[in-house]
């Protein structure tokens, strides 16, 4: 069978379908929403720039903006903290004119100080901010990280308003500084407080944070944009990490919105009520088992193609995952604007497996030790149901489970035959080719030790290309070239299910996390439970 | 009493040190790493540069012996250090979840004490009734079954198809949040209390001493208050206390169901994301409590039986 798949057909299915279709309705005002963050039982630090957390994430971005913004629809980066830029003609000088109208929740007038300030902080080594990676390339980044200079020669204010940042590369800086984790915090308020009193820009004010319980928000009234002011009075972000809770308290009506694992997924789809109130999407996230392509056998790309062709993903997807995964074809997503919709991936076929195996010389079979954390989509579990299947074309699969934090150490350690992985699969498809080029370290995301000369010189063609369409044939070209060379045995494309209450409207389907809504544009009708209904 | 409680109280420490000297290097030598949790899971790359300053700002580039050392002097200063995961020191995470805690150990077990002892007490006045087999069934139930489980079973009866409860979050500590996972923790300690004093009545009350006062005519009451209670309290007590104990550290899983704010919830988290000092300042916390408990269960003991005296 040959897996084909078209870039309009899936892009419906992640994002078209999904938004809930109500906004023919009056919008109205005022009310409470209950949303759930489901990745864990507390939020680490309510200070962002400190954390790598997705649930820190969904928490900062109530109170926090960044100076890019980023639209789920177009796919693309836009201004947030700035209504106009100009760029030099070698695409390393970006000027910004910064808004006017946005004001900090403690009244400071938000100016280019903060920028320079929030940036700056990130970049002190004394932080040691997990966010660092996103400014790197700002101009000065290495000798305030080297501890010469601790001010970024890059960052120049102009005037309170109009701000100049020098970058080191000319690639779109959109992507990395639209991320929550690079937020704009007040320059008069000392960064460590914003730990426990986080102090933004956003449309909602902190409130209240009950360690492991729940993080409490109240609409901000001079949140910027006269057209953006959020509709929700109360925000309340509630700590539930347990699915079979959340499934309690949902169906109970107490919270609004449940992030749906695979099982939940499956009994939601079979509920004539809860099924009208899924929101579905494609993430940018590609599951993978990954080969240490320095490591014999898998050295040899005809044994990594084996393997590709060894697995029957579509009944995996279907029994396992109980549908919620798109086949991969190759390793960008097809919510990715270098995805490339003629693409065909490895259709499963254990003959050819068995011949390509022959080919490399291993016609005794070859051993394939994997490790694998116990996630129920891409960990112990799936590995489990490849070893029947390879097997059949000689390849004996082992699965060794380990706790996840021994896994992220491993992997980022090359300490590995195989590992299955979700990774990151977007949304600067750029910034994923980087994982490909044969200079990236392998700690820094070049997991598998993938060299290719081709791919890298497609990378340093794409980082020069100013056009955008030109930019992602080349990552298109040095995709097909590692669909090719399959460093990756390519699973899925995570599809993100939320359930929704009927009285919610505003989510949208956000293929980068879709636990992560911009909150000012939902809102709740009167049909909501008294408590939280619009007064 | 007050040396006997004093020397009691200084004994605490050697035990303290060597579980703090156990848990650091078991949590040493254990594979992970808190700079590599950074990566988000697959979500973000982080250079190697980053990851040797995450290492240095923590100290965790320094050689196991001085990290030991550090770690041993702040301690012995009640200085529990700073979470790597939210750069705070370690107390004041505590402190923001012992109360949680502490209410729900202490609701759970006042559930048990309630209703375990004289349910215990009406199984064993009346062997091989009705009430007897019904008390011990349910004590076998609240042993066997899964916290998890009967939590979720709560969460569904009382909260989906009742309605008269939350089914989760800690609402100020308000009680009727409290209900749902106090009665889900007390359960197994209830059962374990009832079947406890059944047993220890029962073997009370076929002693010499009680066939004398029932051949001389003393009433059931007075039987049970000056003869049997005061016999078993000592086992009661011992049970209570071991119950009490480690209950703080058995939350854990109902605190994550009920999205409850304790102790428990905190130190699972910090083990998956390896942030060491949380997990060693809360697992000591765990250890005081079951050490303190234990000294007060002796002291209880002196009271209720004057044959043990506190030397």
């Amino acid at each position: 069978m040959t897996i084909r798949a078209t870039m309009g057909a899936l892009l419906l299915a992640g994002t078209a379908l999904c938004a809930p279709a109500t906004w023919a309705q009056e919008v109205q005002r005022g009310g409470t929403l209950n949303f759930t963050a489901p990745y864990g039982s507390s939020v680490g630090t309510l200070d962002v720039t400190a954390s790598a957390e997705v649930q820190t994430e969904i928490v900062a971005h109530a109170m926090h903006r960044s100076l890019y913004k980023w639209n789920p629809e177009t796919g693309k980066p836009e201004p947030d903290l700035f209504t106009d830029v100009t760029v030099s003609d070698d695409g390393l000088v970006y000027t910004y004119k910064l808004r006017t109208d946005a004001v900090f929740h403690n009244d400071k007038p938000f100016t280019a100080d903060d920028v320079i300030y929030s940036y700056n902080r990130i970049a002190t080594p004394a932080t040691a901010s997990p966010s660092a990676n996103f400014i790197s390339r700002i101009q000065g980044f290495d000798d305030v990280q080297g501890g010469s200079a601790t001010e970024m020669s890059g960052l120049k204010k102009i005037d309170d308003h109009t701000l100049e940042i020098t970058f080191t590369a000319s690639q779109d800086p959109g992507f990395d500084l639209m991320q929550n984790y690079v937020p704009i915090y007040p320059s008069n308020v000392e960064g460590d407080t914003q730990a426990t009193q986080p102090v933004g820009l956003g449309p909602f004010r902190f409130v209240e944070h009950v360690p492991g319980s729940r993080v409490s928000f109240e609409r901000f009234d001079g949140f910027f944009g006269e057209n953006d002011q959020p509709y929700l009075d109360r925000l309340n972000i509630l700590i539930m990490g347990e699915a079979a809770a959340r499934d309690v308290a949902f169906r109970n009506q107490e919270i609004d919105v449940s992030v749906l694992g695979s099982q939940q997924y499956q009994e939601y789809q079979a509920d004539p009520a809860l099924s009208e109130g899924l929101l579905e999407v494609a993430e940018l996230f590609t599951r993978v088992v990954g080969f240490d392509t320095t490591r014999p056998p898998f050295d040899d790309k005809r044994v990594r193609q084996a393997v590709n062709y060894g697995i029957d993903k579509d009944l995996i997807i279907d029994r396992l995952v109980k549908g919620k995964a798109f086949p991969a074809v190759g390793f960008m997503p097809t919510t990715s604007p270098a995805f490339d919709p003629d693409a065909q991936g490895y259709a499963y076929d254990p003959e050819k497996a068995k011949a390509l195996l022959e080919e490399a010389g291993h016609a005794d079979g070859i051993d394939l030790p994997v490790i694998a954390n116990q996630n129920e989509s891409w960990g112990a579990p799936i590995v489990e149901a490849i070893i029947p299947m390879l097997d059949k074309a000689n390849i004996r699969v082992s699965v060794e489970p380990v706790e996840n934090a021994v896994l992220e150490d491993r992997i980022t350690g090359g300490n590995f035959t195989a590992f299955i992985w979700s990774l990151s699969s977007g949304p600067d498809p750029l910034n994923i080719l980087r994982c490909f080029y044969s200079k990236t370290a392998q700690s820094a995301c070049n997991y598998t030790n993938f060299s290719n000369p081709e791919v890298d010189r497609l990378y340093e063609a794409a980082q020069q290309e100013r056009d955008e369409a030109k930019r992602n044939d080349l990552i298109r070209q040095a995709d097909g070239i590692i669909r090719e060379e399959a460093p990756y045995w390519f699973f899925n494309y995570n599809k993100a299910v939320m359930a929704y209450q009927p009285w919610v409207h505003g989510l949208r389907g956000n293929p980068q996390e879709l636990a992560i809504q911009d909150y000012d544009k939902i809102w709740i009708d009167d049909t909501a439970p008294a408590d939280r209904k619009p007064q | 009493m007050g040396r006997y409680i004093l020397r009691r109280l200084l004994q605490m420490i050697p035990t303290l040190l060597a579980v703090a000297a156990l848990i650091f290097l078991i949590f040493s030598v254990l594979p992970g790493s808190f700079a590599g949790t950074m990566t988000g899971g697959g979500r973000r790359a982080l250079s190697p540069e980053l990851v040797a300053q995450i290492n240095a700002q923590f100290g965790l580039d320094k050689p196991l012996p001085v990290r030991f050392w550090d770690y041993l002097v702040r301690l012995v200063q009640f200085d529990l250090g700073t979470s790597f995961r939210t750069r705070e020191p370690v107390v004041d995470l505590i402190a923001a979840r012992i109360w949680p805690s502490l209410q729900l150990a202490l609701s759970a077990m006042a559930l048990a004490v309630t209703v375990g002892i004289p349910l215990g007490f009406l199984a064993a006045m009346r062997p091989g009734s009705l009430l007897d087999s019904i008390t011990m069934i349910f004590a076998v139930s609240g042993l066997s079954m899964p916290q998890f489980w009967l939590g979720l079973l709560l969460m569904y009866v009382f909260a989906l198809q009742l309605g008269w409860l939350p089914s989760f979050g800690y609402g100020g500590g308000q009680l009727r949040n409290l209900i749902l996972p106090a009665i889900a923790l007390g359960f197994a300690p209830l059962a374990l209390l009832a079947r406890t004093t059944r047993a220890g009545v029962l073997e009370v009350m076929g002693s010499d001493h009680i066939r004398t006062a029932m051949a001389k005519g003393a009433s059931p009451s007075q039987m049970i208050r000056w003869h049997v209670l005061r016999n078993v309290m000592v086992l009661i007590v011992t049970t209570m206390g071991l119950q009490i104990g480690s209950l703080l550290g058995q939350a854990l899983v109902i605190e994550k169901l009920f999205s409850w704010p304790g102790l428990g919830s905190l130190m699972v988290d910090s083990v998956a994301i390896r942030d060491i000092p949380v997990v060693q300042g809360t697992i000591l916390v765990i250890v005081l409590w079951f050490l303190v408990i234990n000294v007060l269960v002796d002291v209880i003991y002196a009271a209720i039986d004057p044959r043990i005296s506190l030397r």
